[in-house]
């Protein structure tokens, strides 16, 4: 069944209650009419035959947002978002709408993806081409499922998860963000349409990376994506996130919002690498990417583990943050950030410590170039019981070039006298030396200042699980493509 | 091989090069001797191109071939290799993957193909080990933390390893003890063909024991003042530049 | 008026203030009068009153000095020792009994505010309000309305001056809380060299409010040293708002040394506006009981080739807390500009606190800038090490904080200064064993 079929039949089946909606709508069309009201909330509940608790909690989250300001705090700017002129659900494309082939999408896209490497099926799940055909990965990722199965790692769409575990969706979601955490959160709360739910059961160690099957399967995930991961006593998993290509998306305004919870002895890696499309030289037409991310190391012993390599959309606004509450949790915060042309990023990490001997760790790696200006805003918080807490934080700032910004903006407090914390930041340029050494021995200007860079993010780099690492690599080097020079 | 006509030079406005003449054939080797200050790196760094040193006047031709115009880059493609006489630390990048890009690079500019990992890493080893250098060196990244000899030691494996034709070593001997001097010597020695130069930039004359040039040239106050034969490092030994000191001579 | 319920009469209070019947003057303070009365006073809402609230301030109702409130008598004022010039204020009152500017060398001005606004109001005029500008502070706009007392500080052209002129600023010692509003304003010609050490100091019981402003002109090629000890009693509430403006090739180096003070706040907004132009901002702090005490700052690198140097250290015992806001700010274009910024903190006690945001804020790509920050405790290995050789828990502590606000006193040019200066922290240190020569002697 095509997936606009099965959403068709999913509203049938709630039948009666449209004229609840206020609004007049083809039962059969695959989106809710521009703007937002209660009545869309409701609509989009309703699509997805969500238990009554859940539309409470949207609802409660509507109410909540209409009342919020806006964040006036980071460093970004742009126009006041006009809330109305969105689409708040929309069903996957039917195969009318896409693509028919690679012929009819952007060469500048494809040419990308050429630098990359990405095979050719894979490039037209990217680019939202029409195919028909079963992908051989399609196949694995069932292989994967099945084994995931047998370990008892629940890993589904999250409105899947809500059919198949709903206590455990319940338990969890919104505990970590809630509802009216920020704006922006507290949106993605009233509409989220999908995302990933993943459950971890106790002493086990997911077989495998669970991004190879999300890269394949989870694309369509939608504007306002919610994910949430819990690894239960001594659990381990890693979740990459995203996409190494530019992903094409006519959805303007991303809010997403991941939740992590590692209890005792548990640890969840996550890791993101993010290049959603930056806009044109000017950003006109890029994402704005407004994401809430936050994991609890709600045990002792926990661990969770943010790494990030963001190089697109138009507008960056994320802190990857860790709650240090039980005694001897680890928080970390990998981070690299490429701006260039007219992009804007304000990026950072929390990290609160609460728990006895809670530790953090935080590496954040800025790159500026063309007229882009980026932030690093980080929060290093000691709570007066995180006896012996410690963090250590290394941010450093690289620009290339006159017209772009590089700004670091921590903010440490402490309160208790066994903690340590140390920060250390830098600001510079690559170096005129480097450069004329590199092309000294045959290395054009470009790959140069690439290598240069490479080398800047190298500690960011380590973190990543091997295959992304290489990708991410190259996507350094085309991210400032047209910097130099 | 290479022929410099009256090159003047200029760096942030001042002239530093004023009027250098100097021709080396194919399969020769010469020194270059001269006061601190004199402009012996900042001849080298006109030759491979530095930004920011200005060519004034004069030419520079090399193959036939007029380099003014061309990036370093280029430059490297075309054979020209400068062992720095203060190599630039790179953080974060391994020594091994800058001497694979250049490696490729140069390669690609020649259209030749580029080196498969492991036919790379094979002749890395050997070059390695010629060196005496420890393949820990490799995984480091590019000058960080090595000690003075080591960085030495370092430029010569690059130049081993691109094999170029025009070898310019700007004071590769400084800092070297006895043992590293050898194997930098015999690292230089190695590359001697008929088809391949050098120019040796050095204080010392007992580099040139091991080294042994087909002219030794004095370079004081932006030009060549004196050429000889190798006994001309001896005299230098004996006499210093007193005599190439003071007011414009002639 | 709501927004200056804290001031008994608001901000008319019926007193005669220095430089009645200027026009411009009056113009000014009518101005700052309005700008206070619509931005009200700071609340930790704002950016940057994040960390710090002027909680004495909705406790307590002050007066401003009335005649009479200046007459205590006080001894033991603290002193560098031999000085070109010397003020002593109490309660913003100038006390000529105390004070001696008699043997100023040609070329110097120094002397109160209302003096040279009788005397040369053409000149203060043209330098009063011109390097402090900022539209926003409150705290300078409430000063603008009241300026009361402070003093002016005026060294021309190439004069060089040798030895330090010194301010005290006494507070206390009076029957209510009492407010006070000096307006300081230095002004250093091209190639001229001063350099100031200011006191303030509370005596007696008794809450008081000192708000001051201070314009500091430090023109091309001059060199101007700006040193402050804050002794202010465990009752006051010390508010100081500084302007600096650092020419081509000029250097400006200030020192704050905070010892005591129920609240204080410094905040200086300094701009290296010529090519060239070096200032040293630096400065330590300890603080004990319930005091605490915010730092903040803001340079502006607006040109290129300018440097800043910033140093601050502290350490906090008992429920003590200290804040430390700097910021870097490099214009674009203002190239080859190079920034360093650190700040480090000893907790001593469980409920201290600090907050430290150290910023950088860059638009020019060749910079070299950097900064750092850390809070701990003392070094336990060290402290075992002096231990296991015999030297006593509290002496070793004592050792190790004056090493560790050492590195930031080490920034203090002056060097005689510079021995006052760290006189003043050993004293500070619990008083058991503060003196490691005495206890050398004795072992
Ligand atoms: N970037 C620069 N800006 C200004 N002057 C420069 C610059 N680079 C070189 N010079 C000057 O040019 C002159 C020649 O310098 P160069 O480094 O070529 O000397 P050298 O002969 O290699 O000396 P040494 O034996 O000490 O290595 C010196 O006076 C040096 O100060
Ligand atoms: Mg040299």
């Amino acid at each position: 069944m095509s997936a606009t079929a099965e959403t068709v039949e999913q509203v049938k089946s709630i039948s009666g209650e449209k004229y609840k909606y206020g609004f007049v709508t083809d039962i059969a069309a695959d989106k809710a009419p521009k703007g937002l009201s209660e009545d869309i909330v409701r609509f989009i509940s309703a699509k997805k035959r969500e238990p009554e608790w859940l539309l409470e909690w949207r609802l409660k989250a509507y109410r909540r947002w209409l009342e919020m300001p806006e964040p006036q705090w980071s460093k970004v700017q742009f126009p006041p978002i006009d809330y109305q002129q969105y689409h708040y659900y929309s069903a996957p494309k039917s195969d009318d709408d896409r693509p028919k082939s690679l012929d009819e999408v952007d060469p500048e896209l494809l040419a990308t993806y050429e630098k990359l490497g990405i095979p050719i099926k894979e490039q037209e799940v990217l680019a939202g081409v029409a195919v028909d055909y079963v992908f051989d990965s399609v196949s694995v990722a069932t292989t994967f499922k099945k084994k995931l199965e047998e370990v008892g790692v629940i890993f589904c769409p999250i409105s899947e998860a809500l059919e198949r575990c709903p206590d455990l969706v319940r338990k969890y979601l919104g505990t970590v963000v809630p509802v009216a955490d920020n704006k922006h959160a507290c949106l993605n709360s009233a509409v989220f349409t999908d995302g990933s739910f993943v459950y971890i059961p106790p002493g086990v160690k997911c077989p495998m990376e669970l991004s190879t099957y999300f890269r394949i399967n989870e694309m369509n995930t939608g504007q306002f994506e919610r994910t949430l991961i819990v690894a239960d006593k001594g659990s381990y998993v890693s979740y990459l996130e995203g996409c190494t290509a530019p992903m094409r998306d006519e959805n303007q305004l991303h809010a997403a919002v991941v939740e992590l919870v590692a209890l005792d002895d548990a640890e969840i890696k996550y890791s993101t690498v993010q290049n959603w499309y930056p806009g044109d030289e000017d950003g006109k037409g890029g994402i704005y990417n407004f994401v809430t991310k936050r994991g609890a190391c709600r045990g002792r012993n926990s661990k969770i583990s943010w790494t990030q390599v963001e190089t697109g959309s138009a507008i960056t606004w994320k802190y990857p943050s860790c709650i240090l509450q039980g005694d001897n949790s680890v928080g970390e915060f990998y981070s690299i950030a490429i701006t260039n042309n007219a992009q804007q990023a304000d990026t950072g990490t929390k990290m609160i410590h609460l728990g006895k001997n809670t530790t953090s760790r935080i590496i954040s790696k800025g790159i500026s170039a063309g007229k882009s200006d980026q932030t690093y805003r980080g929060l290093v918080k000691i709570s007066p019981k995180a006896e012996g807490a410690r963090n250590y934080t290394q941010c450093d700032s690289l620009l290339i070039g006159d017209k772009c910004g590089a700004h670091t903006v921590p903010y440490i407090e402490s309160k208790n006298k066994n903690a340590i914390v140390e920060h250390e930041a830098t600001t510079s340029t690559i170096s005129e030396d480097q450069l004329f050494y590199l092309r000294q021995r045959g290395i054009p200007e470009e790959a140069a200042v690439a290598l240069v860079v490479n080398g800047f993010c190298r500690e960011v780099l380590q973190q990543l699980p091997m295959e992304f690492a290489v990708e991410a690599q190259k996507l350094v080097g085309i991210s400032l493509e047209g910097s130099v020079g | 091989m290479l022929e410099i006509k009256d090159l003047h030079a200029t760096v942030q406005g001042k002239e530093i090069l004023k009027g250098v003449n100097l021709i080396i054939e194919p399969g020769e080797v010469h020194a270059i001797m001269g006061p601190n200050g004199s402009g012996k790196s900042t001849l080298s760094y006109v030759l491979a191109g530095r930004d920011g040193y200005e060519v004034t006047g004069g030419r520079i031709i090399y193959e036939g071939e007029d380099l003014t115009e061309l990036d370093p880059e280029e430059r490297a493609a075309k054979g020209i290799f400068l062992a720095f006489q203060y190599p630039v630390e790179i953080p974060g990048v391994p020594n091994s993957t800058f001497l694979n890009e250049a490696v490729n690079a140069v390669r690609r500019y020649r259209g030749e193909d580029e080196l498969d990992k492991i036919q790379f890493v094979k002749m890395l080893r050997a070059k390695t080990k010629e060196l005496n250098m420890s393949d820990e060196m490799l995984k480091r990244a590019v000058n960080v933390g090595f000690s003075g000899g080591e960085k030495k030691r370092n430029e010569v494996l690059q130049m081993a390893v691109l094999e170029p034709k025009l070898s310019i070593l700007d004071e590769t001997d400084s800092g070297l003890d006895i043992d590293a001097l050898k194997i930098v010597s015999d690292g230089v020695n190695a590359l001697r063909a008929p088809d391949r130069s050098s120019l040796v930039i050095t204080h010392y004359q007992r580099l040139l024991d091991y080294i042994v040039p087909d002219k030794v040239h004095v370079l004081a106050r932006g030009r060549i003042q004196k050429t000889g034969g190798k006994e001309l490092a001896l005299e230098l030994e004996k006499n210093g530049y007193a005599d190439y000191a003071g007011e414009e001579a002639a | 008026m709501t927004a200056v319920s804290f001031l008994e009469g608001g901000l008319d209070a019926n007193r005669a203030l220095p430089g009645d019947g200027l026009d411009w003057l009056k113009k000014r303070r009518d101005k700052g009068a309005e700008k206070f009365g619509a931005l009200g006073l700071p609340t930790p809402k704002l950016e940057s009153w994040k960390y710090t609230r002027l909680r004495p301030l909705d406790d307590n109702t002050y007066t401003p000095v009335l005649d009479g409130a200046g007459d205590a008598s006080v001894k033991d004022l603290p002193s560098v020792g031999d000085v070109a010039g010397r003020l002593v204020f109490v309660n913003g009152k100038l006390r000529e009994d105390l004070s001696d500017v008699s043997d100023l060398p040609e070329g110097v001005r120094f002397g109160p505010l209302d003096e040279i606004l009788k005397d040369d109001p053409a000149w203060a005029e043209a330098h009063l309000g011109v390097v402090a500008q900022d539209a926003d502070q409150a705290m300078l706009a409430l000063n603008d309305a009241m300026m009361d007392s402070g003093f002016v500080l005026h060294v021309q052209k190439g004069v060089v001056l040798r030895k330090p002129v010194e301010v005290v600023m006494v507070g206390g010692m009076t029957d209510q809380p009492v407010a006070y509003f000096p307006r300081n304003l230095i002004v250093i010609e091209p190639n001229a060299q001063a350099t100031l050490v200011k006191h303030h100091v509370g005596r007696g019981v008794g809450a008081y409010f000192a708000n001051a402003a201070t314009e500091i002109d430090v023109a091309d090629g001059a060199i101007f040293k700006n040193y402050k000890v804050q002794a202010e009693s465990m009752q006051a509430t010390h508010v100081s708002t500084t302007h600096a403006r650092v020419g081509r090739d000029a250097t400006f180096e200030s020192f704050n040394l905070s010892i005591g003070g129920l609240l204080s706040r410094s905040e200086a907004w300094i701009t290296l506006a010529g090519e060239g132009a070096h200032c040293g901002f630096n400065g330590a702090y300890m603080m004990r009981g319930n005091e605490h005490c915010d730092n903040t700052s803001y340079i502006d690198m607006a040109v290129p080739n300018t440097t800043c140097k910033q140093v601050y250290k502290g350490v906090l015992d008992d429920a003590a807390r200290a804040v430390f806001q700097g910021k870097i700010h490099v214009a674009r274009d203002a190239q080859k500009a190079d920034g360093r910024m650190l700040n480090k903190t000893l907790l001593l006690s469980n409920e201290a606190e600090i907050d430290t945001k150290p910023e950088l804020e860059i638009y020019a790509d060749d910079v070299q800038c950097a900064h750092g920050a850390t809070t701990g405790q003392l070094d336990q290995t060290a402290l075992f090490y002096l231990r296991s050789r015999g030297i006593p828990e509290a002496l070793a502590r004592n050792m190790l904080v004056q090493s560790f606000l050492g590195d930031a006193l080490d920034e203090i040019t002056d060097a005689h200064v510079r021995e006052v200066f760290m006189d003043r922290v050993v004293h500070w240190l619990p008083a058991h064993c503060y003196l490691a020569g005495e206890w050398k002697e004795s072992a």
